[in-house]
């Protein structure tokens, strides 16, 4: 198939950036997004021309790297990461447009590629839990219910990947510290910490300047790995909980 | 936001509830408007009670359109470059209308104080209704763009109310689950559907003329 694509070009942070058109032919309906950008790069490398910068690492959909806006879609038109996205959801002659993840915490960094350092330190400011190090303890000593460790489970398939923030309005990661929340609040292991937690993400998120979350619902639409909005819900009660008791 | 939103659906609840009352007449409204001044006495003065809730609406507002600069800016300033193509595939309209619909609502209920409680304008026939609030809305409703603009905040109010209602129990952290989220979408359409649609009777039935002085 042939195609037309609208990238963002910026050449670095301090660049100004737009939109430039490129054409590209003979696309296979079994590449994936990325390999038909790679196409595109060897294409522009062939005349010279400066390759487009986008993030990936696995392309098998684990590691979150992978970002881009893709016609208004974060992660593009399907249900997981734009690395899994195939060319077979696109149709010959169609217009691309591909941007970089917006929000002021995810600076450009060049082209497509956003700076999301700010997910670390939200998550070293209390995604984790405090474990002796050691031999692996027995599998069974701490008991999960197994609806607690089902939940946990799933929320966290979460990647960190951010199109959670590139698809709110209102450009807020509650859908990410609600997954993390969830997932730690849920298990045994993440009682002790649970109410400073809470605390301590939520500040870092405003602090780098996230927005607020007014429940409209595009994130979990967007986030490849279906995290539901009750994950919300959880981090609003469980932060209720610990400002009531005085965290 | 979440708990100033849901003292408002108490609010609505009760003002819609009252507004039916003239479906029973001029006597009973009246009654009803009397019966709201005088409630409480004499361990409240007279119009104590309606000065209790007033204070608590006017607290309530602030707050509310408080929480709502407070949310818009942090959103202006998380997003600064807006995307060139950005479409919604999660989100009702009435979740992205909740800023530009808070604000009709806000010129609506200035309207609608001046209409009938500060000023009491008439548009038909310049009486203020003196201590007869049932004359002044049969007055009222029978100018047809008068229920054009209520009938319109009550699209506005229905929409808001969609969406508030949800909203404000997952901010409070009621819809943990999925069956449980699903209920608070329900009570959404419920609370819309039932205050917007009981306030838009009483002009529609004033203005056909079933409602009449
Ligand atoms: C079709 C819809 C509505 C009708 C027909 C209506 C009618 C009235 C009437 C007749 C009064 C005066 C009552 C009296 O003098 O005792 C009143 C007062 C008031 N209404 Fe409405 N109303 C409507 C919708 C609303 C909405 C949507 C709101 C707010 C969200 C609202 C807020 C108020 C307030 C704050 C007062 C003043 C209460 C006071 O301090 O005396 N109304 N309304
Ligand atoms: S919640 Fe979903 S969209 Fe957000 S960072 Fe995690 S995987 Fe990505
Ligand atoms: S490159 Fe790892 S998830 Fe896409």
């Amino acid at each position: 198939m042939n195609l037309t694509l609208k990238i963002w070009r910026q050449a670095g942070p301090n660049d100004k950036g737009g939109l430039h058109t490129y054409q590209v032919a003979d696309i296979s309906a079994d590449m994936s997004f990325l390999e038909m950008l790679d196409v595109l790069n060897e294409q522009l490398n062939e005349k010279g021309e400066e390759p487009v910068a986008f993030d990936s690492d696995c392309r098998e959909g684990i590691c979150g790297m992978c970002s881009l806006m893709i016609n208004g879609e974060a992660h593009g038109p399907e249900v997981t990461t734009t690395c899994q996205l195939h060319m077979r959801s696109f149709k010959d002659g169609d217009t691309i447009t591909i941007e970089p993840w917006r929000a002021e915490p995810f600076p450009v960094v060049k082209d497509l590629i956003v700076d999301r350092s700010a997910f670390d330190r939200i998550i070293q400011s209390g995604g984790f839990i405090s474990a002796n190090t050691g031999s692996a303890p027995e599998a069974n000593s701490v008991p999960a219910p197994r609806d607690k460790a089902m939940r946990a489970f799933n929320v966290a398939t979460c990647i960190g990947c951010g199109a959670c923030v590139a698809a709110c309005p209102n450009g807020s990661a509650s859908l990410f510290v609600g997954a993390k929340i969830t997932h730690l609040g849920e298990l045994p292991q993440g009682q002790p910490e649970r109410w400073s937690r809470v605390v301590d993400m939520v500040g870092q998120h405003d602090h780098e300047g996230f927005g607020g979350c007014t429940n409209i619902g595009e994130c979990a639409a967007a986030c490849p790995k279906e995290i539901p909005l009750d994950v919300i819900s959880q981090l609003n009660k469980d932060l209720r909980t610990a400002l009531k008791n005085g965290h | 936001m979440a708990v100033s939103g849901l003292l408002f659906i108490g609010f609505v609840l009760g003002h819609m509830y009252g507004n039916l009352k003239a479906f029973a007449g001029e006597e009973s409204f009246n009654e009803y408007a009397h019966h709201l001044r005088v409630l409480g006495e004499p361990m409240l003065p007279y119009s104590g009670f309606l000065w209790i809730m007033r204070v608590g609406l006017i607290l309530a507002l602030i707050a509310h359109v408080a929480s709502a600069v407070i949310l818009a800016r942090r959103a202006a300033k998380a997003r600064p470059v807006k995307y060139a193509v950005k479409k919604n595939n999660g989100s009702s309209i009435s979740s992205r209308t909740m800023r530009w619909g808070g604000v009709t609502l806000l010129v609506f209920i200035v309207w609608h104080l001046l209409n009938f409680t500060i000023v009491k304008i008439n548009p038909s026939n310049g009486d203020t209704g003196g201590d007869n609030p049932y004359h002044l809305v049969v007055d009222t409703f029978d100018t047809w763009w008068m229920t054009v603009i209520y009938l319109l905040a009550m699209v506005a109010l229905g929409l808001h109310l969609h969406h508030g209602t949800f909203s404000s129990l997952q901010t409070l952290g009621l819809t943990g689950s999925a069956v449980s989220r699903a209920r608070a979408r329900a009570a959404g359409w419920v609370v819309a559907i039932v205050v917007a649609g009981g306030f838009s009777l009483v002009p529609l039935f004033v203005l056909v003329g079933i409602i009449e002085k």
